[in-house]
């Protein structure tokens, strides 16, 4: 049998990807990123991005979305916090 | 900062306001500070300790800690993008994401690729753009963003789902068009 998700060659899956599906996926696996999720749900999470190609990209996506979460503001980050600073130390020698 | 204190008041300017007072009382307290977390989540829990005491002052008496938002409205990838329950697979990808590396490199470090996620981040409703602003900008971890914001572990962890699934889905657009160019 050839799992339609899967670039794999037929035959047998060494599990039951059917246990949890692609849509179920996309619902636990910011949880999976997290390292949140019991041992069981996170072992089926493996299983079946082993088997599956759709989910793997999902998750890719999910992590370079999470880093470029993180370069977005940087610079802005910069200037607004000395900006804060400055208007904080202003407003402290204030009488 | 100021970002985190526009999340309980009404306009920059109070949140200028709220930030000047956090300072004050950081430099106050700063002999209270005994070193049982970071300096930089203490500081942030006076931030949001002030915010919402000037908050509610304004009579913004909503919640943050709820969660808002219908779970239906709520799904991380549009319905359609999976097969229908009477397919032999139903519930797998009808129309699988791409992979990332479809698109040049440069492209993904092109600052088009981050204002698009900084414009999918503007639009999210104020306490999914909190937590993914607390965590993914500013790198606090999920305890500290617990603690900031005075919200729950489960709520911490549904408003990051789906902040991150939406900011995602606007990458996702972006590497469409991108691949498609």
């Amino acid at each position: 049998m050839r799992w339609p998700w899967s670039r794999r060659p037929s035959g047998p899956p060494r599990s039951r990807p059917e246990d949890i599906s692609c849509r179920e996926i996309v619902q636990i696996v910011n949880d999976y990123v997290e390292g949140v999720l019991p041992v069981g749900e996170r072992e089926a999470v493996e299983l079946h991005l082993n088997l599956c190609d759709g989910c793997t990209d999902y998750l890719r996506q999910l992590r370079l979305s999470i880093a470029l979460t993180g370069e977005v503001l940087a610079d802005a980050l910069t200037s607004e916090l000395e900006e804060e600073l400055c208007l904080a130390f202003r407003s402290f020698q204030r009488p | 900062m100021l970002r985190v204190a526009m999340m309980f008041v009404s306009s920059r300017a109070v949140a200028e306001e709220v930030v000047q007072e956090a300072w004050l009382g950081v430099f106050k307290g700063l002999n209270r500070f005994e070193g049982r977390s970071s300096l930089k989540t203490w500081i942030f829990r006076i931030l949001t300790n002030t915010a919402k005491t000037r908050g509610e002052r304004e009579g913004r008496t909503v919640p943050f800690s709820s969660l808002g938002g219908d779970a239906d409205d709520e799904a991380p990838v549009d319905a359609d993008r999976f097969l229908g329950n009477g397919h032999r697979w139903a519930g797998h990808w009808s129309s699988s994401p791409r992979n990332p590396r479809d698109v040049p490199e440069e492209r993904l470090l092109a600052d088009e690729a981050r204002g698009r996620i900084a414009a999918a981040i503007a639009t999210l409703p104020e306490n999914q753009r909190a937590v993914i602003t607390l965590r993914d900008v500013d790198g606090f971890d999920a305890d500290e963003a617990c603690d900031i914001l005075g919200i729950s572990e489960v709520n911490q962890r549904v408003l990051l789902h789906r902040a991150r699934a939406k900011v995602r889905a606007a990458l996702e657009q972006y590497l469409d068009e991108e691949a498609a160019a």
